[in-house]
């Protein structure tokens, strides 16, 4: 089956398995290899994009069901080499330690921001509920929640 | 994982849906956010031949207030749900259900629909529409009828939805007057599903007694459950912490199978009922004195 969609500001269209996920869509055929597959079973939102401005864990979405639609991935965030706001975060707080959860918690932050710029701590804990660090890094994830908070303009977080 | 092999098909309308669901019949599944029935036909618990997807059915999502009823779309979505102004100043018990389930992707995608056709008893919405009395509005080959709350969730996972029907809304009348509503949940850290959650109303008097209350739970048996025998207890009351208190120590009473798995036994969850229905009590009495 055809599907057509535009994934970090490109067009693409390609033929399918209707049973193909939208993780694998994007890892095997788009070679977008950013978000993660981990648990496979809508737990560890290693594999969040946002699909249509909300974020969506991509294993649990099928391609089929993403045609026409707008997606963001990982991929998509850097400007002209410069990192994203979220991305500078995460590199200054030390946000990560192996790795693999990153990609997820960065798109499950740029929605927590979208729709509450400000965010609590309790905020920021409960917005990234649906990913999992398994090096338990937790702590310094909310610093870096915090410094992209901080550092993005009014409004940065739409683009 | 990859789900089976099946055949993908976008209705383009509510009669387009139903024909194809008579078309199929048994091999046949609608699909809308999907976060119930993808991750079943990953483990192959579920192997549908036919996919029939109704996510994009136009104006179905949706909540709209007119003459004292509130009307829900069935593709609207939990987070659409939990961020509804109008809701939350009302009927508070929904966005607060609406706002612990699972995590913001899944409330992203997860409709109240797929939710409340799913019947899974340890979901949230189910025991909040039977306390609400709700209406379920289904469309079939033969028109539409609607389903009482109290009909509708039949058993675990079991509907009194035909196999040729589509959910399309869901109505109840708001709690009018002096009235509050909360939910409140003892949920499993994992999941976030619920082991137990209840779900109350409580509509107060000139005098400041409980003129009205209703108490359903979620996740403690097969299906939601009505506490009838707390809200006799509590209704021409006045809700002091001892009355609410002692009307919930009836939560247990009329609930004649619990559920028993490795998360909580039977005797744990029938236990909680009474911890969660003082607590969903008494912050409903607390909003029903503030409206």
């Amino acid at each position: 089956m055809k599907v057509s969609m535009t994934v970090n500001g490109d067009q693409n269209s390609n033929d399918v398995e209707p049973r193909l996920l939208l993780v694998h869509y994007l890892r095997e055929v788009l070679g977008l290899t950013g978000a993660h597959i981990g648990c496979e079973t809508t737990q560890c939102g290693a594999c969040t994009v946002l699909v249509n401005g909300d974020s969506v864990k991509s294993c649990t979405m099928l391609a089929v069901q993403a045609d026409g639609a707008d997606v963001l991935t990982i991929e998509g965030l850097q400007k002209d080499g410069k990192m994203h706001a979220i991305q500078e975060g995460f590199w200054e707080e030390h946000g990560l330690q192996c790795g693999y959860c990153t990609p997820g918690m960065i798109m499950s932050t740029l929605q927590l921001l979208q729709r509450n710029p400000h965010p609590s701590e309790a905020e920021i804990r409960e917005g990234l509920q649906g990913n999992l660090c398994r090096c338990t890094g937790y702590h310094n994830i909310i610093k870096s929640v915090q410094h992209a908070a901080e550092h993005m303009k009014e409004g940065a977080a739409a683009d | 994982m990859l789900p089976g092999e099946f055949e993908y098909h976008r209705a383009g309308s509510v009669d387009e849906a139903i024909k194809l669901i008579q078309q199929f019949g048994g091999d046949g599944k609608f699909i809308a956010g999907g976060h119930s029935l993808l991750p079943l036909m990953k483990l192959r618990l579920a192997e549908p031949a036919h996919l029939i997807d109704i996510g994009r059915l136009p104006n179905m999502a949706y909540v709209r207030r007119g003459n004292g009823t509130v009307s829900i779309g069935a593709l609207t979505t939990h987070y659409q749900l939990e961020a509804n102004a109008d809701l939350a100043k009302s009927v508070q018990l929904i966005p607060e259900a609406a706002a612990h389930i699972g995590d913001v992707q899944v409330r992203n995608r997860g409709t109240v629909g797929g939710s409340v056709a799913h019947a899974d008893p340890a979901s949230d919405l189910p025991s909040v529409l039977v306390a609400l009395n709700a209406e379920f509005v289904a469309k079939g080959p033969k028109g539409e009828r609607t389903i009482k709350a109290a009909d509708f969730f039949e058993d675990l996972m079991t509907t009194s939805l035909g196999e040729d029907e589509l959910l399309t809304e869901i109505r109840f009348q708001a709690p009018q007057g002096k009235s509050g509503s909360a939910y409140e949940k003892l949920a499993n850290k994992a999941s976030h599903y619920s082991v137990v959650g209840a779900a109350a109303i409580v509509t107060l008097g000139g005098d400041g007694n409980v003129q009205d209350c209703a108490l359903a739970f979620s996740g403690v048996s097969s299906r939601p459950v009505r506490a009838t025998a707390v809200e006799n207890a509590l209704k021409g009351k006045q809700p002091t912490a001892e009355n609410i208190a002692s009307a919930a120590s009836h939560a247990a009473e009329g609930i004649d199978y619990a559920l028993s798995d490795i998360h909580a036994s039977d005797e744990y969850r029938l236990a909680m009922t009474k911890v969660y229905a003082k607590r969903a009590l008494t912050k409903a009495v607390e909003r029903a004195r503030n409206a």
